[in-house]
């Protein structure tokens, strides 16, 4: 971005802090906005650990998930925020709060858990954040501001990789063996991945009988003499099954067959 | 711990200069952030969806890395770059965490047709 850009853009826009008295065309504005989109990212990433009411906790993530795709934005890698934002934000995010929705009865949409548990895990997770920070401050290289500088993005390279074909670095242009530079495999791999898991997750998930039955279903039940098993399978039993002796043990053994 | 070290890095966070373009160890700061917040969140709430939310944290903070370390803009000038490796490899995080909460999820609906509740606590059924 070149300066006259930046005062063009700042003038009417920064005037607190120009009467702070920095000088605007020495602004980073990657910079500035690194440091907005990682502010709402921790402070979101907190509030989620802090709540206890699990609405909240969804709603929370979801501000600090969109703001690490702008981090994401801002690190040059466009691609990786797009998807950040389409499926996390837009898929997984989703589907959490359709998981909240269908499990927030009213004593469920808040468990607190105890103090000694806040005590201990507040423990434990400084103590983690130290050790992290510790590490991540120790490397001189890492140190050391970046380029500051962003040239024109392209999801290019990245979709060729994960076509079997690199066309950056210097893999670039090998004449042989350029298929085996690329992602080709582990993009297969994670396709077939994701139809097995979400086939499985369909599977799992689908609409069952009620818990509670309807009145007629209470009916059926009644007259098959079934006894109903907390938390067992078997109460799907037809009404035509003859009646079991009852008990819990007898109606295991017989499904175990 | 190098105290000194810790202080000099967390003060381009509150006063630091903005003057100047942010390096690998602002991305690894916020990333070790969502790290733990994301751990807590796993270790404390009972609530079955809110220790999903902490996976999603700790993936999150994981990712951060990679990308920052595979960016060309935020080492140096000569520095070497994961370059295209990190994008990929985080691409392919996000695509296993929307898998795993798929899964996730219809195990916590399957647990809440049973139990009636999703308190973690109670999934205690192969105690023995």
């Amino acid at each position: 971005m070149g300066s006259e850009s930046m005062i063009s853009l700042s003038g009417p826009v920064l005037g607190p802090v120009l009467a702070i008295g920095l000088p605007v065309a020495a602004i980073n504005w990657h910079s500035v906005l690194f440091l907005l989109f990682a502010t709402l990212a921790s402070i979101f990433a907190v509030g989620v650990v802090l709540t206890d009411n699990v609405v909240r906790m969804a709603l929370y993530l979801v501000f600090s998930l969109a703001a690490t795709a702008g981090l994401f934005f801002l690190a040059g890698a466009e691609f990786i925020g797009a998807m950040q934002l389409m499926i996390y934000v837009g898929g997984t995010l989703v589907l959490l709060v359709f998981g909240v929705m269908l499990t927030a009865q009213a004593p469920f949409v808040s468990i607190k858990p105890s103090a000694a548990d806040r005590t201990l895990a507040g423990l434990a997770g400084s103590s983690l954040l130290v050790v992290l920070l510790a590490a991540a401050l120790s490397v001189d290289s890492w140190q050391r501001p970046g380029l500051g500088e962003v040239t024109a993005p392209t999801a290019t390279p990245l979709g060729m990789a994960l076509l079997g074909m690199r066309v950056d670095g210097p893999a670039a242009g090998a004449a042989t063996g350029a298929v085996a530079n690329g992602y080709l495999l582990p993009f297969e791999i994670v396709s077939i991945h994701l139809l097995v898991v979400l086939v499985g997750a369909a599977y799992l998930a689908r609409a069952k009988r009620r818990r509670t039955p309807r009145p007629i279903d209470a009916a059926a039940s009644v007259v098959s003499a079934v006894s109903v098993v907390e938390g067992s399978e078997r109460v799907e039993l037809p009404a035509v099954v003859p009646p079991r002796s009852g008990s819990a043990s007898a109606l295991v053994a017989g499904g175990s067959k | 711990m190098n105290i000194v070290t810790l202080s000099s890095g967390c003060c381009l966070f509150a006063t630091g200069p903005l003057t100047e373009p942010v390096g690998v160890v602002h991305y690894l700061i916020v990333g070790a952030i969502l790290f733990t917040a994301g751990v807590v969140c796993m270790a404390l709430k009972r609530n079955a969806l809110g220790v999903l939310m902490g996976i999603e944290l700790v993936l999150n903070g994981a990712n951060l890395n990679f990308v920052a370390f595979s960016s060309p803009y935020l080492r140096g000038p000569g520095a070497a770059t994961l370059g295209l490796d990190g994008q990929v490899i985080a691409l392919f995080v996000i695509l296993l965490a929307a898998a795993e909460a798929a899964v996730a999820l219809a195990i916590t609906l399957n647990f809440y047709n049973n139990h009636s509740t999703v308190d973690i606590d109670r999934a205690d059924d192969l105690k023995g």
